[in-house]
């Protein structure tokens, strides 16, 4: 199985995945929790994937340039390669960072076809800029809880990161998966005794993967991609977080067919496929 | 000397104070000005400054007692492998700092090779402490004191020493009294160059020490974080940051024209 296998090779090239989590990407999957406000950026998904996907083999060509949340790296590789694969003419572009840096290079005009978001939010500024016309929701993601392998400091729950002996870690509050960590813990009604406030997700997973940290809050998705060095919690029913993805074409692309052609394609059923094997569930 | 000046070299210079200029142009153009003092005033930004000047200077206390006496070595003695010695040396300054970090953990981590063991003995933990960050700056920034204090010593006139040996000085008493008087400029200008790589260090630190506002956020992790969130606190941070730095450069620069 392939997830297996890169799993591996994550575990064993630990220094590389911290080389890579330096190059500033917030990989965190940038989720912000689904709130109230992301509802009128969703309404559009359905009856976009539809009318879409039912053209796949429109006559598109030439490169499409996706800007993803670092967050879908693993995924959006296997992505486009399946949608390349299915449209020969069209060769896929990737370029990964944190939502919130792609946000910025496509309002300073980075010649971009599609955005995938790992939140709400930068979309919604992008479609207020007029820079994006209209958003769909395309996976979900949730909060896991992440200890090394063998769970050294005997961590259970969302209770043991109040514990003072502990070495925990979180995602910085100023983004995402520290904010939405921190819903957790309210609702769990722990204040936790934090250690170190990790600017992404994936600098939080690589500490904790080391077993430099005893405990912390990431996705469950970065928790699959780290495979074998870290072990995930699930949090208590009661105390769940989750946090939807977006995606949207982007009005100053170069090629907005196939970039409306790679949108139908990540909605559609093969699509949705291929991210629930990296452990992202529909939206 | 004005008379000689070769004129190609004026535009190109032109070119690059520019290309330096620019940037932090824009910086103070976005400046959000009417705001600055009550955003300076914020705790993160105090505990930030406070925790970055302290741990720079510690960083450079370490870099003079370690970093002089490997310069000498460097320039003065021909110890076989010696090339060997100063390109590890001066490796922190090629490598990405945040692979230096992740070094230093897999050194001083507390599965590290040698925190570890010293961990599992002691119970004490370099990493997620102020000490932590000092161990980072330190890795970063001390070569820039070590290569700065090498070509000090090896342009200095050895003839004093031999004078202070002939005259019946102990070798320790020649380095204390001689060597290290006589290398003060580049001492002092590899100790300012060492501080202020401190000052801006954050790959190694972010890597290694974490983040934890008042224990390890130094100032260029909260300008990194407050990016993310508020661009007005950003660069009034970084404005802050500037105005030490420059209160550190501007003698240097001066030394450097005066040496």
């Amino acid at each position: 199985m392939k997830l297996h296998a890169r799993a591996r090779a994550l575990a064993a090239a630990w220094a590389l995945a911290a080389v890579l989590t330096a190059c500033g990407s917030d990989a965190d999957g940038d989720g912000e929790r689904a709130a109230a406000g992301t509802d009128e950026v969703t309404t559009a998904s359905t009856a976009q994937g539809g009318t879409r996907a039912a053209a796949p083999d429109a006559a598109i060509e030439g490169t499409v340039t996706v800007f993803a949340a670092a967050s879908l790296t693993d995924a959006f590789e296997e992505v486009a390669a399946a949608f390349e694969a299915g449209n020969r003419e069209v060769t896929v572009e990737l370029s990964f960072a944190s939502s919130s840096t792609l946000r910025e290079q496509i309002l300073a005009g980075a010649p971009a076809d599609v955005f995938a978001s790992a939140n709400q939010s930068n979309v919604e500024e992008l479609v207020e800029a007029g820079a994006a016309t209209g958003a769909a929701d395309f996976v979900e993601n949730e909060l896991q809880i992440v200890v090394p392998a063998g769970n050294p400091g005997a961590v259970k729950g969302l209770a043991d990161l109040a514990d003072d002996d502990l070495l925990v870690g979180l995602c910085a509050q100023e983004v995402p998966c520290g904010q939405l960590g921190r819903e957790a813990l309210a609702k769990a009604g722990v204040t936790p005794s934090i250690d170190t406030d990790e600017p992404d997700v994936r600098s939080l997973l690589t500490k904790v993967g080391a077993g430099e940290l005893d405990v912390g809050l990431v996705y469950r998705t970065d928790v699959l991609a780290a495979g074998e060095a870290v072990e995930g919690i699930d949090l208590a029913p009661d105390q769940e977080v989750t946090t939807t993805y977006p995606i949207t074409t982007l009005t100053d692309g170069g090629n907005p067919e196939a970039g409306a052609a790679f949108v139908a394609f990540v909605l559609s059923a093969r699509g949705q496929e291929i991210l629930a094997s990296y452990g992202f569930d529909p939206p | 000397m004005r008379g000689r000046t070769p004129w190609v070299v004026v535009p190109l210079a032109a070119v690059g104070v520019a290309y330096v200029a620019l940037p932090f142009a824009a910086l103070l153009q976005r400046a959000p000005w009417t705001s600055l003092l009550d955003e300076v005033r914020r705790p993160v930004v105090t505990d930030a400054l406070q925790l970055s000047v302290t741990t720079a200077l510690a960083a450079t206390a370490f870099s003079l007692v370690i970093g002089i006496p490997l310069a000498w070595v460097l320039a003065r003695t021909s110890i076989p492998g010696r090339s060997s010695v100063r390109a590890l040396v001066t490796l922190p300054m090629v490598l990405p700092p945040v692979v230096g970090g992740a070094a230093l953990l897999f050194a001083f981590g507390r599965r590290g090779l040698l925190g570890g063991p010293v961990y599992d003995t002691t119970g004490l933990l370099l990493p997620f402490s102020a000490w932590g960050v000092v161990a980072a700056n330190t890795f970063v920034a001390m070569p820039f004191l070590v290569l700065t204090v090498e070509s000090g010593l090896r342009a200095a006139d050895t003839r004093y020493e031999d004078a202070a040996a002939t005259l019946g000085a102990s070798r320790w008493t020649i380095f204390r009294r001689v060597t290290v008087p006589n290398a003060a400029p580049s001492i002092i200008t590899g100790a300012l160059l060492c501080w202020a790589r401190a000052l801006g260090e954050f790959g190694a630190t972010v890597t290694f020490a974490g983040n934890l506002q008042g224990r390890t956020q130094t100032m260029p992790l909260a300008v990194f974080l407050a990016l993310e969130s508020d661009r007005d606190a950003a660069i009034a941070l970084s404005l802050v940051l500037i105005a030490v730095s420059l209160a550190v450069l501007v003698p240097l620069r001066d030394r450097w024209l005066a040496g």
